[in-house]
C-alpha cells in the first residue's frame, strides 16, 4: 500500500518534471471538465481561428528579486510580455507577486515595464509579497480596480464571467490563504444572477485548492467559495504562487497553477521549503518560466489553455 | 541684517545646540542600558523559526535573523508587539519584551511559519 502510494507520488513527480521540461508546445482543451492535451501545431492554429477571444496569464514577476537562479527578473518579465504581445490577447491578467518586497520603486518598475510593452489592458490581483507592511495600500493605489472596498472585483468578456479574488490579506498564524466572510458574501451575490451555462474564470494569487498545505499552498476557506460555483457547467480557477504548473479536475471545476516569469520553485515537499530553485543553471532557466494563453471558443463549454516557456 | 534678525538667528543656533545635547544624552544612556541587556537570537532558516519557542526574562531583547533566500516578516499574533519590515536575506529585526506573557508570532507572508516568545 505504502509502495503503491510512493510509486504514485514518484510517477506524479516525474510527470510534473516532464511538464516543466517539455516547455512550449502543449495546448490544453477542457471539455466538460476533462483536460485534453494536444501538441502545438495545426490544431492549435485552427483553435485560434475560431476562438472568440483569448487572454494571457502572467504571474509571480517578483520585481526586486536578484539572486540565483535569476539575477535579472526585469529582463525575463520583459521577455514574457513580448511573448504575450505576439498572441494579441484581449487582455492580460497578472496573478500576483508583482514585486518581491512591496517596495514603491518595485511597483513602479513593474508598471513601467508593462506600459513599455504595450500589451493593453492588464488585470491584477496581489500576492502576499505585494502587501507587506501596508496591507496592500501601494498595490491598490496603482493597480486596484476599485469596485469593492476589499479590492476584489468581477467583469465580463465575450460571454465569460471573470472574478478576481484576494486571498493574501488578514492571514492567520499557522493558516493558509484567506478569502474572509465579506469577500465570500460578495462572491455569492456576484454569481447569484448568472445562469449556470455562463463559463466562469476565477483567479487569485494563492491556490484555491490544497496543493500542499504544509508549504502554505492552499486557501483556508476555498471550499466555501467552490461550493458557490459547483452549479456552473465550466469553471476555470487560475492562480500563481507556486511557480510551477499543476492542475486538478474536480467535476466541472478545473484548477490550474501558473509558472512564474522570475524563477521556479521546487515540487511540493521536495526540500525544506518553497524558496527559489537555485540549482537551475542560467541557460536552463527559460525552460522553467513563462506565460499562459487562454482561448475561449464561442459556443463551446471549454477554454483552451496553452502554457509557453520563454525559450 | 537688522539687530532683530541677528538676535533671531542667534536664538535659532542656541535652540539647535540645546536640541543636539538633549538628544545625545538619553541616547548614550540607552546604549549603556542595551549593553547590560542580554540579546536572544532566533534564526529564520528553511522556512522555520529556530528555536520555535524561546523563554526569556522580562526586559530581554530578541533579535531575529533571516538567512533564507526568501523574505520573511516577523508578525505578532494579536499585534502585541510591532511587526518587522520585510526581512530580506541577512536582514535582522529586534524588539524588547518588558511585560511577562506569551507572545505568539508568525510570518505574515508564510503564515505556516509560527513561533512563540515566553517572557517570564
Amino acid at each position: 500500500m505504502q509502495d503503491n502510494h510512493d510509486s504514485e507520488a514518484r510517477g506524479r513527480r516525474d510527470f510534473l518534471k516532464c511538464m516543466a521540461w517539455a516547455g512550449a508546445g502543449t495546448l490544453w482543451l477542457m471539455k466538460g471538465g476533462v483536460l485534453h492535451a494536444q501538441p502545438l501545431g495545426a490544431g492549435v492554429e485552427a483553435g485560434a481561428r475560431d476562438a472568440s477571444f483569448s487572454f494571457a496569464q502572467i504571474s509571480d514577476s517578483h520585481i526586486g528579486f536578484h539572486k540565483a537562479p535569476n539575477m535579472d527578473v526585469g529582463a525575463t518579465f520583459k521577455e514574457a510580455l513580448a511573448l504575450v504581445k505576439k498572441q494579441k490577447p484581449a487582455f492580460v491578467m497578472h496573478t500576483g507577486d508583482l514585486t518581491h518586497l512591496s517596495k514603491p520603486e518595485q511597483f513602479d518598475t513593474l508598471a513601467g515595464l508593462v506600459q513599455d510593452a504595450g500589451v493593453g489592458r492588464v488585470f491584477y490581483v496581489p500576492g502576499e509579497h505585494d502587501v507587506i507592511g501596508d496591507s496592500g495600500a501601494e498595490f491598490f493605489r496603482r493597480f486596484g480596480e476599485r469596485q469593492q472596498a476589499g479590492g476584489w472585483y468581477s467583469f465580463d468578456q465575450g460571454g465569460v464571467h471573470f472574478v478576481a479574488l484576494i486571498n493574501v490579506l488578514n492571514l492567520k498564524a499557522g493558516g493558509l490563504g484567506s478569502l474572509g466572510t465579506d469577500q465570500l458574501a460578495w462572491l455569492k451575490n456576484d454569481l447569484a444572477g448568472l445562469s449556470s451555462e455562463t463559463p466562469l474564470v476565477i483567479f487569485a494569487h494563492m491556490p484555491l485548492w490544497s496543493v500542499y498545505p504544509q508549504w502554505g499552498w492552499g486557501t483556508d476557506d476555498s471550499d466555501e467559495a467552490m461550493s458557490y460555483v459547483r452549479r456552473f457547467g465550466s469553471v476555470s480557477v487560475l492562480n500563481g504562487h507556486i511557480h510551477q504548473i499543476q492542475q486538478k479536475v474536480e467535476g466541472t471545476i478545473t484548477f490550474y497553477t501558473a509558472r512564474s516569469t522570475a524563477y521556479p520553485q521546487p515540487s511540493p515537499g521536495v526540500g525544506p521549503g518553497p524558496g527559489p530553485l537555485q540549482s537551475v543553471a542560467p541557460d536552463a532557466l527559460h525552460r522553467y518560466i513563462g506565460i499562459r494563453d487562454v482561448r475561449h471558443v464561442q459556443g463551446k463549454d471549454a477554454l483552451a489553455v496553452t502554457d509557453e516557456v520563454l525559450s | 541684517m537688522t539687530a532683530h534678525h541677528r538676535r533671531h538667528v542667534c536664538w535659532m543656533w542656541m535652540a539647535m545646540l540645546m536640541a543636539v545635547i538633549g538628544i545625545a544624552r538619553p541616547a548614550r544612556a540607552e546604549d549603556a542600558a542595551m549593553l547590560k541587556t542580554k540579546i536572544y537570537r532566533v534564526e529564520i532558516h528553511g522556512f522555520a523559526f529556530s528555536p520555535k519557542t524561546l523563554s526569556v526574562p522580562a526586559g530581554a531583547r530578541v533579535v531575529w535573523v533571516n538567512s533564507d533566500d526568501e523574505p520573511h516578516v516577523v508578525t505578532s499574533a494579536g499585534s502585541l508587539f510591532t511587526s518587522s519590515k520585510a526581512l530580506d536575506t541577512g536582514d535582522s529585526f529586534s524588539t524588547t519584551f518588558q511585560k511577562p506573557g506569551t507572545y505568539a508570532y508568525y510570518c505574515s507572508i508564510h503564515p505556516m511559519m509560527v513561533g512563540t516568545i515566553i517572557v517570564q
